[in-house]
């Protein structure tokens, strides 16, 4: 028990130092960056309109005069304080708008990252087990073809084809366009989510088949894989028996490191749907200087990532003997 | 009654590609002739590199994708085809492996040597190995554990023919001596047993016969009590053996086994034999001398007397 409760508050502590360091960069950048929240906020005619009152009054509100050390250190104490802040985009807390976006996201990275990792270790699987023939050749070959196109582009072109040409699915946006909020239906959301999550998962399978493929053809040529064939156990039986086994630990760390990935990718595939996810919400506020909500955003996926790790870390010492055997011995040398 | 496993010709080629597209083929056993006898140990001896694991896996079909087989196994007076392989394997003819990475470091020990739990409970405890054994993981094993484990995984199928690679490095003499022992054992039991090693010493503790390989070849073939006297053996080679043991005085020869990919024509050992002549550059058969079996032109055995 001592040990797991010790393995949690390091781990605990490690991620409130990374969060604190993401936000610190996040922070260094925005406050680097050249853009004039005034100008991108307000546009040059508007403010060239307005009187010298009215100006600083915006400033005051964008922050631009604020030593930046300040607006960090009152940014973190707030956060300490468990306030997030007021987008100054939206004009709502941060929390609020990070709880629709997340709900939305959520939904879409769960179903790429569930549909590529289960399909990814399928292809990944079928082809190890035909190595050299014709299924592998395919598999591989449309892997390198999509690990080669740009997750971006990919969406456009199943915008096109789907919402364009054969119209059957919406063309952007995570809910219909002037729907009430409360008349949206779980179908309209799915349909809104298909094509994204596609896209999506589409690029992240490529990465996981091809690491699985790489993977279980190391299992396949290794000893006691041999040494299985030896003893006349059949292919499907050594995949099963040793196969899966031995892909697991870097199955999982796999899966649940490719949570970055999907979040990146995220980024740019809910701008090209505009779906209202926390990856477009991350895009606005650092266009748009919103400082809260892209540091509220940037907390948030630090933590996805961060939890995805956490969770790989834990499973392997569920799946892994040797790391099992550690934890008992440790266990019994404390608890005696 | 036909002796239990006739190896004919056999010979196994690897296809390599180097620089491209360039393809060559390296020979890595050729023209190899072996019999195994019910009831015998007949230990196959050679130094690393002679292609001594090949031959069990050219007898098991586990052959790698770019290997080609070419000769004739005969496994109890019929054919042993890739079929018939594939039926026997693991149940008929068993190998066993030469250290514990040929077990899987993610399964526990005991479905590992059999499905059946009372065939393994029972196995394990006649190699001294108790039921928690079954609960253990490869890499909680210590070397002579994992030794005694994988001849149980050979034992719990009840073979007619066990191949052992390799079964004793990393062991002490003692320790060594014992796994070899087990062998013995199931070969009095009326199986027939390859032992493939490249400790002549101890194979010899053991073996009926002795099979020695260079460079993919069976050179010699003689009973293990020739090797009682240096002047009963037939090859130079083997006699270089006998003369580098331990109490024979440990005196090495000078070169190296050729690599498959530079065999020397005809005899490969020539360029380091004190008796080549030069027609040891051409064809050299192998032939049955003086109870044995020798691929040499000039033979030491009864020739030399």
């Amino acid at each position: 028990m001592g040990h797991r409760l010790g393995f949690a508050c390091k781990k605990l502590l490690r991620m409130l130092l990374l969060l604190l360091g993401v936000s610190l960069a996040a922070f260094l950048l925005m406050s680097a960056s050249p853009l004039d929240p005034l100008q991108t906020n307000v546009g040059q005619a508007a403010l060239g309109t307005m009187s010298q009152e009215q100006i600083a009054q915006l400033e005051d509100y964008w922050g631009v005069n604020d030593p930046p050390l300040e607006r960090y250190l009152g940014w973190l104490t707030a956060v300490f304080h468990g306030d997030m802040g007021t987008s100054l985009l939206y004009r709502v807390p941060v929390t609020q708008v990070l709880a629709e976006r997340l709900r939305s996201s959520l939904w879409l990275m769960a179903a790429a990252w569930a549909l590529s990792g289960t399909l990814g270790l399928l292809l990944g699987t079928v082809a190890a087990a035909s190595r050299g023939r014709w299924p592998d050749k395919l598999i591989r070959g449309w892997c390198l073809l999509i690990s080669s196109t740009p997750a971006f582009w990919l969406a456009i072109l199943l915008l096109m084809t789907f919402s364009v040409w054969l119209g059957w699915l919406p063309i952007g946006l995570s809910v219909p366009i002037g729907a009430e909020a409360n008349a949206v239906t779980f179908a309209d959301r799915l349909r809104h989510a298909v094509l994204p999550a596609l896209t999506l998962s589409i690029t992240g399978l490529a990465n996981m088949t091809l690491h699985t493929r790489e993977k279980l053809c190391d299992v396949l040529e290794s000893d006691y894989v041999l040494f299985a064939r030896a003893r006349g156990e059949s292919m499907p039986s050594i995949l099963w028996h040793h196969g899966l086994r031995n892909m697991a630990l870097p199955a999982i760390t796999l899966q649940f490191g490719s949570i970055s990935e999907i979040f990146g990718g995220s980024v740019l595939v809910e701008q090209v749907f505009s779906y209202q996810g926390l990856g477009q919400c991350a895009v606005t506020a650092g266009l748009g200087s919103d400082l809260p909500l892209l540091l509220g955003v940037t907390v948030v996926s630090a933590a996805l990532v961060f939890g995805g790790n956490l969770i790989a870390d834990l499973l392997y010492g569920v799946v892994d003997p040797k790391i099992r055997a550690r934890i008992k011995a440790h266990r019994q040398r404390g608890g005696a | 009654m036909p002796p239990l496993l006739m190896v004919e010709h056999l010979s196994i080629s690897f296809t390599q590609y180097d620089r491209g597209t360039h393809r060559r083929v390296l020979p890595a056993i050729r023209d190899l002739e072996l019999t195994v006898e019910r009831g015998q140990v007949a230990a196959v001896v050679g130094s690393s590199g002679s292609g001594k694991s090949l031959l069990a896996h050219g007898i098991l079909g586990i052959l790698p994708y770019n290997a080609h087989m070419e000769g004739t196994l005969i496994y109890d007076g019929t054919p042993l085809t890739p079929e018939r392989i594939a039926a026997l394997r693991g149940r008929e003819i068993v190998l066993v492996p030469q250290s514990v990475g040929y077990l899987d470091p993610l399964r526990k020990v005991g479905p590992q040597v059999g499905r059946d739990k009372g065939v393994v409970r029972s196995v394990l405890n006649r190699y001294g190995l108790g039921p928690e054994t079954e609960g253990l993981y490869p890499f909680q094993l210590s070397g002579g554990m994992a030794r005694r484990v994988l001849i149980s995984t050979a034992v719990a199928a009840s073979p007619a023919l066990v191949i052992a690679d390799e079964p004793t490095p990393g062991l002490d003499a003692r320790a060594a001596g014992r796994i070899l022992s087990h062998f013995r054992e199931l070969a009095n039991a009326g199986a027939g047993v390859l032992l493939i090693t490249h400790d002549l010493e101890l194979a010899l503790t053991i073996a009926d016969k002795v099979a020695v390989f260079y460079a993919g070849e069976t050179i010699e073939e003689a009973p293990a009590g020739d090797f009682a006297r240096l002047d009963d053996l037939r090859h130079p080679y083997t006699r270089a053996l006998w003369r580098a043991l331990p109490q024979h005085g440990f005196h090495p020869i000078p070169g190296t086994q050729p690599y498959p990919g530079s065999l020397p024509e005809g005899c490969p050992f020539a360029p380091r034999c004190p008796r080549r002549t030069r027609d040891c550059g051409g064809e050299v058969p192998y032939r049955p001398w003086s109870g044995g079996f020798v691929r040499c032109l000039h033979p030491e055995r009864e020739g030399t007397a």
